[in-house]
């Protein structure tokens, strides 16, 4: 027998056997090709759409399309998170529950339901204690004169890992718009970054790529509020310069400057946090200095999106 | 056919928006959970490369278009996930109770790191000591967590479909 190679790793024979296929049989040689062509199409697809979007203009057809997108979704999403509420504050319970064992199963049933309807009742009153904030802060004094207060609620986060961003419900047709700025009673939470009919995306502060001007209340010290070096919700005012005036407990807010044409997205006076440790080296220009902000940002349920008013035809502003 | 692949767009359209709206909120030691992923991966070890590829795909766009984020971003992503999910759903280990498991935990680590090098290229926020040294453990232990209950809920609406069957099976004689 002449040696070649099927010879040498032996001769195939049939067992009769037929063995079951894993999960998600593997397709023949012949549509292995158009199957792999498939996945590549999808490839091609997801970067031809990546790289039109970023190429375009925000007013460019593939946004129009995703904001149309968003729209569809936007209920999906609300209810969704009205849904979820309540498991996410049952979840609190949970261990009480578990400690209720020397109760009879009658006493279980019965502390279960009303604590199911106190948590219902409670994150009422919750919702209801911050939207009357929200109101009384666009009713007082502090509030900027030449805005107007969208209230919105927040209906998802980006992964927290890469952006600090929230999406709310309100968007073009509560007339938000891009750079608005956003606040609740407490102080400033962000700016508005994108905006689709019925939802926005708000850029936390914390956010890497936010900075504010800012000002130490007491003593005028200017500066700029960013995100702290290590992470997490700290902020920092950099820029301070060495013979301003800053210390431990003052509070900042924002500075709202104007020069000729250009001026702060953010109006004076909204405040943003007190100032928590001040440090100075010889060596570097500026003051180190870090801030508490005042808006818990982990626990945010509600904010206003500040609205510029329309200006009267006779008159202008910035 | 059909029914099938519009129950595996309902399975892939909620897990997105539960991601969007609740789970992507869920912050452990700073981990998240990635609800969207672990169903994509449960999906395409069911299914196959070709529907994972296809579900990764809506999945991204779903959550792109959900998040107002870059379109296009997530979906060549999970395209991706969803395509090697399923040919390894496709291989006899994949039968294996861990292979879910397995399979999850790779691809929420190759995820993240494509994720990271994506939007490094696109010069948008990529904290790579936060996402690869802070959080990394905990988001693939909770997306550990979230595949047993997910691959129950999967299996339940995406039964496995009738084993096909090969030629006879061959041996080396010699």
């Amino acid at each position: 027998m002449p040696r070649h190679r099927s010879a040498r790793v032996g001769t195939l024979v049939p067992t009769g056997r037929r063995p079951v296929a894993p999960a998600g049989a593997p397709p023949k040689p012949g549509r292995l090709g158009l199957r792999r062509a498939a996945v590549v199409g999808l490839v091609v697809l997801s970067l031809a759409l990546l790289s039109i979007y970023f190429r375009e203009s925000s007013s460019g057809t593939l946004h129009g399309v995703q904001d149309t997108g968003a729209s569809i979704i936007y209920p999906f999403q609300v209810a969704a998170e009205r849904v979820a509420q309540p498991f996410e504050d049952a979840v609190g319970w949970a261990g009480d529950v578990l400690g209720a064992e020397s109760e009879n199963e009658k006493l279980r049933a019965e502390v279960k339901r009303l604590r199911q309807q106190l948590l219902q009742s409670q994150t009422a009153v919750l919702q209801n204690a911050e939207l009357r904030r929200l109101l009384r802060f666009r009713e007082g004094p502090a509030f900027p004169r030449d805005y107007n207060g969208v209230a919105a609620r927040i209906i998802g986060r980006t992964p927290g890992q890469f952006e600090q961003q929230v999406l709310i419900a309100a968007g073009s047709n509560a007339r938000v718009r891009v750079n608005d700025p956003v606040v609740t009673a407490a102080g400033l939470v962000g700016r508005v970054t994108r905006v689709s009919r019925r939802s926005a995306l708000v850029t936390l502060l914390t956010d890497e790529t936010s900075a504010v001007s800012a000002l130490d209340l007491r003593t005028n010290a200017a500066g700029i509020v960013r995100h702290g070096v290590s992470g997490g919700e700290a902020l920092v005012l950099e820029r301070v310069a060495k013979e301003d005036v800053v210390k431990a407990d003052d509070v900042v807010i924002t500075a709202g400057w104007r020069s000729g044409p250009l001026a702060s997205i953010y109006p004076r006076g909204i405040p943003i946090g007190v100032v928590t440790s001040v440090g100075q080296l010889d060596t570097d220009i500026y003051k180190r200095i870090e801030v508490d902000p005042f808006v818990d940002f982990s626990s945010l349920d509600s904010v206003l999106v500040l609205v510029e008013k329309p200006v009267p035809a006779n008159r202008t502003r910035r | 056919m059909i029914v099938d692949a519009l129950k595996v767009g309902v399975v892939i359209f909620v897990a997105a928006v539960l991601q969007a709206s609740v789970f992507s909120e869920a912050s452990v030691l700073g981990g998240t959970p990635d609800v969207l992923l672990v169903t994509l991966v449960v999906v395409a070890l069911v299914r196959g490369a070709t529907t994972g590829a296809f579900a990764g795909f809506f999945g991204g766009l779903v959550i792109d278009i959900a998040l107002l984020d870059t379109l296009g971003m997530t979906s060549l992503l999970l395209t991706l996930v969803g395509y090697w999910a399923g040919r390894y759903g496709e291989t006899g280990p994949s039968r294996r109770r861990y292979a879910p498991y397995l399979a999850v935990g790779v691809m929420t680590v190759l995820f993240l790191v494509g994720m990271l090098a994506l939007r490094f290229m696109l010069a948008e926020p990529a904290p790579a000591r936060e996402v690869l040294v802070d959080t990394l453990l905990q988001s693939v232990a909770l997306n550990l967590l979230l595949t047993w209950p997910v691959f129950a809920v999967v299996r339940r609406q995406l039964p496995r479909r009738a084993t096909a069957t090969f030629g006879p099976e061959v041996s080396a004689l010699g």
